[in-house]
C-alpha cells in the first residue's frame, strides 16, 4: 500500500510530481477503481498516489468559446446533473446518472472512467457518440486527442505513465441536433453493462444528416460503429433504413461471450434493439415526431 | 508517515495515517465512531456511507489523506444532545417509528444517505429516493419502511411538525400490549449508531487473526510451512492441526469439519483452514496468513451430487458420499397416477445462494483471569458455541461463556461457526484477546450455502383438478461438510408436494457430500427449492387442464382435516385457503376487468408486457422429526421494578426480543416497557435453543410466557400472605400489584419480596409438543405457516429486462405479535424472494466460487423492489404464545415461483431454473408450443 500521497494544486505539479515519483507513482482521481483493485490485489503494489481531484482547471465544468469543457476531475453526479451538459451532451448526462451508486458518482470522475479503458466504460461510450476530444497533458505540454486514440486495449489506456487527462471537449449541441444513451444490465453479478450504445445525430427535414453511434463492448476497445453510421446518414431512419443499419453494426461489431454475463447472441440482439431505441430517441429529442 | 487534519463531528483531529488507510478505518479504528460500518470493503453495499464537506461518500473505498482539511459528519452527531436530553433527528425518528432499522448494520449508511439527499432535496419523490440511495443495500428488505421513514422524515423537517407514524392495524387477537404495534427496543441504538457489533469491540492488549484457507477445493496437505509467516514481525502466534489442544473436529450436528486441516489430511473445499495466525494489527495478521506455504496434492473436483455419486467417486467422508437418503411415502404413487387423467413430468433446477448478511463474520475471544474463555460472537445458536468451542479447547462447557452482540442479520448463515473456535484457540495460545474478522470474500467462500438442487416433479390429476399423485425427486449439494444438510434436505423433500392434500406421494432425496461451499442453513430451509419446483409445476399443470391457477391450488389445499405429505392430520390453525382467497380477491380488484393471468402490454410501449403469477407455500415451525424442541427462559422482577426476560435464543434483527417482550408484558399485565430482554449469553440466560426453523416465537415466546404466568402467580401467593389478602383479589397492574384496595408498586413488590427471602425470579422450561419422526406419521410438526403471494411482472420482450412491480402476500402467522416488526418480517420476505428469482446466482465452479465478492452477488436493491401489499391472515395455534406461530421463514417461500410464474403467462416462457436469465426471455416462443423451459427443455 502507498506510503505517500501527494496532492498537487496544477496540472503541472501533478506532472512534476508523477515524473519524480517515477513508476512507483499513479494517479488517483475519484479511485473507486484504482482503490478496490489496491485494496483486492489486482493492481501492482504503489509507493505514491497523486491525488488530482483539487486541481481547479480539472474540475471545470463550463463553456469555451463554441465548445463545452467537462474537466477529467468533475464527478459523476457533478457532470449528471449539470444543466449544460444535459443541453449540450444529453447522452452523457444519461449515462453518468446510471453509472455506479449515488455515492460512488459523488467522487467518481469521467476522466477515469476514461482512463480505466474499459470496453464498454459507459462514460467513454457517450464522449464517443458526441464526438469529444480528450486534452491530455504531458511534460512535452498539451494535445487534444479523439477519444478513441486513448485506447490501446481492453483495461489499456494508451495514455503513457506520465502523462494524465485533463478534460473532455465536446461540440456544443444546434439545431436540430440530439443525443441520446441506454445500457442493459444483467440483474445478476458484475455491476458491468451487457451492453449500451450512444448516438448522437442531426436532422435535417426528414433525413438523418449526420449520425455518430458508440456501443460498448464493440469490440477490444471503444469505437464507433461507422458501418451503420454510414447506411443511416442521409436517410430517413425508417425500419427499412434501420434494418439495415443494425445488419451493418453486427458485421461490423465483434461481440463477444463474456462468461456469466452474456452470450454473444444475446449481445447481437441487444444491440439492434438498443440502436433502434436509441436512434428513435435522438431523433425524437432533435426535433422530430 | 503522512499527517492529516480533518473534522469529524465538529471536532478536529490531527493523526499520522498509516499505509492504505482508509476513511472508514479513521473513523471506526482510530476515532472509536464505530456507526459507521464496513460491509463490504468494495464500494457496494453503503453501510460506510459518511458525508464529506456535505457530499455522502463511501469511506471504506475513500482514503484517507483525502479527508485532509474537509469536515466529516458521521451518524454520531446527528442526534443532539440538548439540556441533559438526547434529541434524535427526524431522520432516526421516523426510521424508528417505522420499523426501517431490523437487523440495523445498513442502518447508519441509509440515514446518512438521506441525510444528504435532504439536504439537496427537501421535498424527495420515492424515485429521489431510490436514485439516491440505489447502492445502500439492506439484506433485511427493510426498503419500503426505509421510503416511508425518509417520506415522513422529509415532512417533518419541511413542516417542523414531527414525523408522521406509520398506519398498522392491530392484530385482529390484540391483548393490552401484544397484537399491538411496538417499536422495537434496540431502534434507537441502532439508528444512532451506539448499537455495538463485534467488530466495534475493543480489548486492552487485543490481537488480530487471520486464516490461512487451503483455495483448492480438493486435495491432499501434504506439506505446510508457516516460518515466513512465524518470523514476521508482529506475528504472536501461528498455529495449525499440530497445535489442536482437543478437538480435531467441529460441526454442528455432526462433527465432520476439521477446525485446521493437517498435514497428510483431506482438504474438501477452498475454505477449508490450514492454519491460523494471532498478529499486532489485522494487516500483518493478514501478511502472514499469506506467507504460509502449503503444498497440496490436487484431487479430482466432486463438482455435483450426480458426480459424486458416481460409482467411482472417491469417498470425500469415511461414510461415503451420500449424507442422507430421505424418503417421504403417503398411499400408493403408482395407484395415484393410474388414476390420474393428465400425469405431467419436469425437471427443476436452483443454484446456491448466500445469505449475504451485511456484517460479515466477527469473533473476539478474551481469556479471564479467573481461567475462563469469553466469546463474543453474534450466534444464532450461543449455547452450541459453547459446546463447540470448549470441545475444541478440551474444557467443560462452563469454562467458556458466549456473550452475543448486536447482529447484522443471520438468516441461517450464522448457525454453523468456526471463527468463535479460531479466535478462542489463538486467545488460549497466546493469553491475549484475539479478534477475527471476516472479510467479505472470506465469508462468502467460507460459510455454508443455500442447497443446491435438482428436483425432479411428476404430479397426477382428475380432469377437475384434484391432485392424485405427486412424486418427487431430489438430489441436494450438501458440499464438503454436513452443517445442516440432512435437516434442510428433509425439509425440503417433505414439503415437496406443495401445500397440498394429496393422496399417493412418493418422495426420493439425497443429499450429497461434494467438493463444493458446505451448505445448510438460510431461511426457507430447503422449502424455498422444493416449492419452487412443485408450484411451477402446479402452474404447468393449470394449464394443461385449462383451469385458472388459483383455482386449482384452492381445491387441493391443506385445510383442517388435511392429511400432509408425511401423515399429519391438521387439526387447527391452517389459514391457507384463506391466504389464497384473499391474494385472489386482492388480484382480481387490482386488476379490475383484465384477467389478471393473461398478458397484457403496457399501452404505447407494446414490447413490454405485464402479467400476475401465483404461488402458495407452507413451512414447519420449529424443529419437529421427534427433536425435543425446548426453551428455557428466566423472569425477573428487578429491584428497580422491571421485569428482565432471559433467554439465549438470537436476536437477528429479526424482532424476536420485541416479541419476547411483548409476550411477557401481556401475561404479567404490565406495558411494554415494564419489560426487557437479555438473550444470547451462556452465562446470564438460559438455554433457548437453536434460532432456527422460525421457532424462536413459538418455543421462546412460550418459555417467557410461562415463566412469567409462574413468577405472577408466586408474587401473589407471596404477598397474599403477607398482606392477608386472598390471591384472587390481588391483581397485576402496569404500576404494580393491587392488593385488595391497594397499589403496591412493583420496587416495592420486589423489596417485600427480598424481605420475605423469596427470589422474585422463575426459571421455565417449555418443552414443544411432542412430535414424530419421519416414517412414522402423526406430527412430524407442531405447526405450519401458511402463504399465498402473488407477483405482478413487467417483461421487456425485447431486451428480457423484468421488472417486479407489485406484490400481494397473505401470510397465516396464528396470531400477530407485533404487528410493525410482522410486516417488516413480510416485505422482507418478499425483497429475497425476488433476489431468489431475480438478482442472486452464486456461481461455483469446479468447487471454486466466482461470486466471491458482493459486485458479483447481487442482493436486491432500491430499484428491484416492488409496491408490496402484506396481508396478515390470523388462524390461531391454541398452544401458542397468544396463538403466534413462526413467521421468519414462510414470507419468502413462495415469492419465486409466483415470479417465475408470471413470466410464464406475460411471454410464455417457463423458467425451470434460478435465477431467472434475462435472456431466455429475448427467444421467441415456438411455434405451437408456448411452453419452453430456459434450460432448453420442451414441455
Amino acid at each position: 500500500m502507498w506510503h505517500t500521497y501527494l496532492r498537487p494544486k496544477t496540472v503541472e505539479e501533478a506532472l512534476q510530481m508523477l515524473a519524480e515519483a517515477g513508476e512507483a507513482a499513479v494517479l488517483i482521481a475519484g479511485g473507486t477503481d484504482l482503490m478496490l483493485d489496491l485494496q483486492q490485489g489486482r493492481h501492482p503494489p504503489v509507493q505514491a498516489l497523486v491525488d488530482i481531484t483539487e486541481i481547479p482547471e480539472l474540475r471545470a465544468l463550463e463553456i469555451r468559446g463554441d465548445e463545452l469543457f467537462v474537466g477529467a476531475g468533475v464527478p459523476l453526479n457533478r457532470v449528471a446533473a449539470s444543466p449544460l451538459v444535459r443541453e449540450h451532451a444529453m447522452a452523457l448526462a444519461e449515462a453518468t446518472s446510471q453509472m455506479a451508486g449515488y455515492q460512488i458518482r459523488n467522487v467518481a470522475t469521467l476522466g477515469g472512467n476514461v482512463a480505466h479503458a474499459l470496453p464498454a466504460a459507459d462514460g467513454a461510450i457517450a464522449l464517443l457518440a458526441l464526438d469529444a476530444r480528450a486534452e491530455v497533458a504531458s511534460p512535452h505540454g498539451r494535445r487534444r486527442v479523439p477519444l478513441a486514440d486513448l485506447y490501446l486495449g481492453p483495461g489499456r489506456s494508451a495514455l503513457k505513465h506520465e502523462e494524465m487527462l485533463v478534460g473532455f471537449w465536446l461540440p456544443l449541441t444546434r439545431q436540430k441536433a440530439a443525443s441520446a444513451f441506454r445500457r442493459v444490465m444483467r440483474p445478476q453479478g458484475v455491476a458491468l453493462p451487457i451492453l449500451n450504445t450512444a448516438v448522437w445525430l442531426a436532422r435535417e427535414g426528414d433525413r438523418i444528416a449526420q449520425i455518430r453511434i458508440a456501443v460498448g463492448p464493440f469490440g477490444p476497445v471503444p469505437r464507433r460503429a461507422t458501418a451503420a453510421e454510414s447506411v443511416l446518414c442521409g436517410h430517413a431512419p425508417d425500419e427499412a433504413t434501420l434494418n439495415a443499419a443494425v445488419e451493418a453494426l453486427l458485421r461490423e461489431a465483434r461481440f463477444r461471450t463474456s462468461r456469466y454475463r452474456a452470450t454473444e447472441t444475446y449481445r447481437r440482439h441487444l444491440a439492434g434493439i438498443l440502436l433502434r431505441e436509441t436512434v428513435g430517441k435522438a431523433w425524437q429529442r432533435a426535433g422530430g415526431e | 508517515m503522512p499527517t492529516i487534519t480533518l473534522t469529524v463531528n465538529g471536532t478536529p483531529h490531527t493523526l499520522t495515517i498509516d499505509p492504505g488507510e482508509t476513511l472508514a478505518d479513521v473513523l471506526r479504528y482510530r476515532l472509536g465512531l464505530t456507526g459507521t460500518k464496513i460491509g463490504c470493503q468494495e464500494g457496494e453495499c453503503g453501510a460506510c456511507t459518511v458525508e464529506v464537506n456535505g457530499e455522502a461518500v463511501l469511506s471504506c473505498i475513500y482514503p484517507a489523506e483525502r479527508a485532509d482539511g474537509k469536515s466529516v459528519l458521521t451518524i454520531e452527531r446527528l442526534a443532539q444532545q440538548r439540556d441533559h436530553e438526547f434529541i434524535l433527528h427526524p431522520l432516526q425518528e421516523a426510521f424508528v417509528e417505522h420499523g426501517a432499522t431490523q437487523c440495523g448494520f445498513c442502518t447508519p449508511g441509509q440515514i446518512m444517505a438521506a441525510h444528504a439527499l435532504l439536504e439537496h432535496n427537501p421535498d424527495p419523490q420515492p424515485e429521489d429516493i431510490h436514485h439516491v440511495l440505489k447502492d445502500n443495500l439492506c439484506r433485511c428488505g427493510a426498503y419500503p419502511a426505509i421510503e416511508d421513514a425518509i417520506l415522513a422524515a422529509a415532512h417533518s423537517l419541511r413542516t417542523g411538525e414531527p414525523p408522521p407514524p406509520p398506519e398498522i392495524p392491530a392484530s385482529a387477537y390484540a391483548g393490552k400490549v401484544v397484537g399491538r404495534p411496538h417499536i422495537r427496543p434496540d431502534a434507537v441504538d441502532k439508528v444512532t449508531g451506539r448499537a455495538r457489533y463485534t467488530d466495534d469491540l475493543v480489548f486492552p492488549d487485543m490481537l488480530h487473526a487471520a486464516v490461512r484457507r487451503a483455495e483448492v477445493p480438493h486435495g491432499i496437505l501434504r506439506r505446510l510451512d508457516v516460518s515466513k509467516a512465524r518470523a514476521l514481525k508482529g506475528v504472536v502466534a501461528v498455529m495449525t492441526a499440530a497445535d489442536l489442544p482437543a478437538a480435531r473436529n467441529h460441526g454442528v450436528l455432526i462433527d465432520d469439519w476439521p477446525i485446521l486441516v493437517g498435514v497428510g489430511e483431506r482438504i474438501r473445499y477452498v475454505g477449508d483452514a490450514l492454519a491460523i495466525v494471532a498478529a499486532e494489527t489485522r494487516a500483518i495478521a493478514q501478511e502472514a496468513a499469506s506467507l504460509i506455504e502449503a503444498e497440496i496434492e490436487p484431487l479430482p473436483v466432486l463438482a455435483d451430487p450426480l458426480a459424486a455419486l458416481a460409482p467411482d467417486a472417491p469417498p470425500l467422508h469415511p461414510s461415503g458420499n451420500l449424507l442422507k437418503h430421505i424418503k417421504v411415502r403417503k398411499g400408493d404413487v403408482e395407484r395415484g397416477f393410474a388414476e390420474a387423467d393428465v400425469v405431467l413430468e419436469h425437471t427443476f433446477t436452483t443454484p446456491h445462494y448466500d445469505h449475504a448478511f451485511l456484517e460479515p463474520e466477527a469473533s473476539v475471544a478474551v481469556p479471564t483471569e479467573d481461567g475462563r474463555m469469553e466469546v463474543y460472537v453474534g450466534s444464532q445458536i450461543p449455547y452450541d458455541d459453547r459446546r463447540q468451542v470448549a470441545a475444541a479447547l478440551g474444557w467443560p462447557e462452563e469454562r467458556v461463556h458466549i456473550v452475543g452482540q448486536t447482529m447484522g442479520g443471520g438468516f441461517g448463515g450464522k448457525e454453523d461457526i468456526a471463527g468463535q473456535i479460531h479466535a478462542a484457540l489463538l486467545a488460549w495460545k497466546t493469553g491475549r484477546p484475539v479478534k477475527l474478522l471476516y472479510d467479505r470474500r472470506e465469508s462468502l467462500i467460507a460459510h455454508p450455502k443455500r442447497h443446491a438442487t435438482q428436483i425432479r416433479v411428476r404430479i397426477g390429476a382428475k380432469r377437475d383438478g384434484r391432485l392424485t399423485a405427486v412424486q418427487t425427486e431430489l438430489y441436494g449439494d450438501t458440499g464438503a461438510y454436513a452443517s445442516l444438510g440432512e435437516k434442510v434436505m428433509t425439509r425440503a423433500t417433505t414439503h415437496s408436494a406443495g401445500p397440498y392434500d394429496v393422496p399417493h406421494v412418493r418422495a426420493d432425496c439425497y443429499a450429497v457430500y461434494t467438493n463444493n461451499p458446505p451448505a445448510g442453513a438460510f431461511r426457507g430451509f430447503g422449502v424455498t427449492q422444493s416449492n419452487f419446483a412443485v408450484e411451477s409445476m402446479m402452474d404447468m399443470l393449470a394449464e394443461r387442464l385449462g383451469l385458472d391457477p388459483v383455482e386449482l391450488r384452492r381445491k387441493n389445499a391443506l385445510r383442517v382435516g388435511s392429511t400432509t405429505s408425511t401423515g399429519q392430520v391438521l387439526r387447527e390453525s391452517v389459514g391457507l385457503l384463506e391466504c389464497i382467497d384473499r391474494v385472489d380477491a386482492e388480484v382480481r380488484r387490482l386488476s379490475g376487468e383484465a384477467d389478471p393471468f393473461a398478458p397484457r402490454p403496457v399501452p404505447g410501449e407494446p414490447h413490454k408486457v405485464r402479467a400476475w403469477g401465483f404461488a402458495a407455500a407452507f413451512k414447519n415451525t420449529g424443529l419437529g422429526g421427534g427433536a425435543p424442541d425446548d426453551a428455557t427462559a428466566e423472569v425477573e422482577l428487578l429491584p428497580e421494578g422491571v421485569f428482565e426476560v432471559r433467554i439465549s435464543s438470537a436476536e437477528l434483527g429479526q424482532g424476536l426480543v420485541s416479541v419476547l417482550q411483548l409476550v411477557a408484558a401481556e401475561e404479567i399485565g404490565v406495558d411494554a416497557e415494564g419489560v426487557r430482554v437479555l438473550v444470547m449469553d451462556t452465562d446470564r440466560t438460559p438455554d433457548g435453543g437453536p434460532t432456527t426453523a422460525s421457532r424462536q416465537t413459538y418455543v421462546s415466546g412460550n418459555a417467557a410466557r410461562m415463566a412469567a404466568r409462574v413468577l405472577v402467580s408466586a408474587l401473589r401467593s407471596t404477598l397474599a400472605e403477607r398482606y392477608d389478602v386472598p390471591p384472587d383479589q390481588i391483581w397485576p397492574q402496569p404500576e404494580g400489584l393491587l392488593l385488595g384496595e391497594r397499589l403496591l408498586r412493583w420496587p416495592e413488590v420486589a423489596a417485600e419480596m427480598h424481605a420475605l427471602g423469596r427470589e422474585p425470579r422463575v426459571r421455565y422450561t417449555y418443552h414443544a409438543p411432542e412430535t414424530k419422526p419421519l416414517g412414522e406419521g402423526g406430527d412430524m410438526h407442531f405447526a405450519y405457516a401458511f402463504a399465498a403471494q402473488a407477483a405482478e411482472v413487467e417483461v421487456n420482450t425485447l431486451t428480457g429486462e423484468v421488472k417486479v412491480l407489485r406484490v400481494v402476500t397473505a401470510v397465516d402467522v396464528g396470531a400477530a405479535i407485533n404487528p410493525l416488526a410482522l410486516k417488516g418480517q413480510i416485505e422482507g420476505g418478499v425483497v429475497m424472494g425476488i433476489g431468489t428469482a431475480l438478482t442472486e446466482h452464486f456461481i461455483v465452479e469446479e468447487g471454486r466460487v466466482v461470486t466471491d465478492r458482493l459486485a458479483r452477488y447481487r442482493m436486491p436493491a432500491f430499484e428491484q423492489v416492488p409496491e408490496i401489499i402484506p396481508i396478515v391472515v390470523e388462524h390461531p395455534v391454541s398452544t401458542g404464545p397468544f396463538g403466534g406461530k413462526g413467521v421468519g421463514e414462510i414470507v419468502s417461500v413462495p415469492t419465486a415461483p409466483a415470479i417465475t410464474n408470471a413470466i410464464y403467462h406475460a411471454v410464455g416462457v417457463r423458467l425451470d431454473r434460478l435465477p431467472v436469465e434475462q435472456e431466455a426471455l429475448t427467444l421467441p416462443p415456438r411455434a405451437g408450443a408456448k411452453l419452453f423451459s430456459s434450460g432448453g427443455t420442451r414441455v
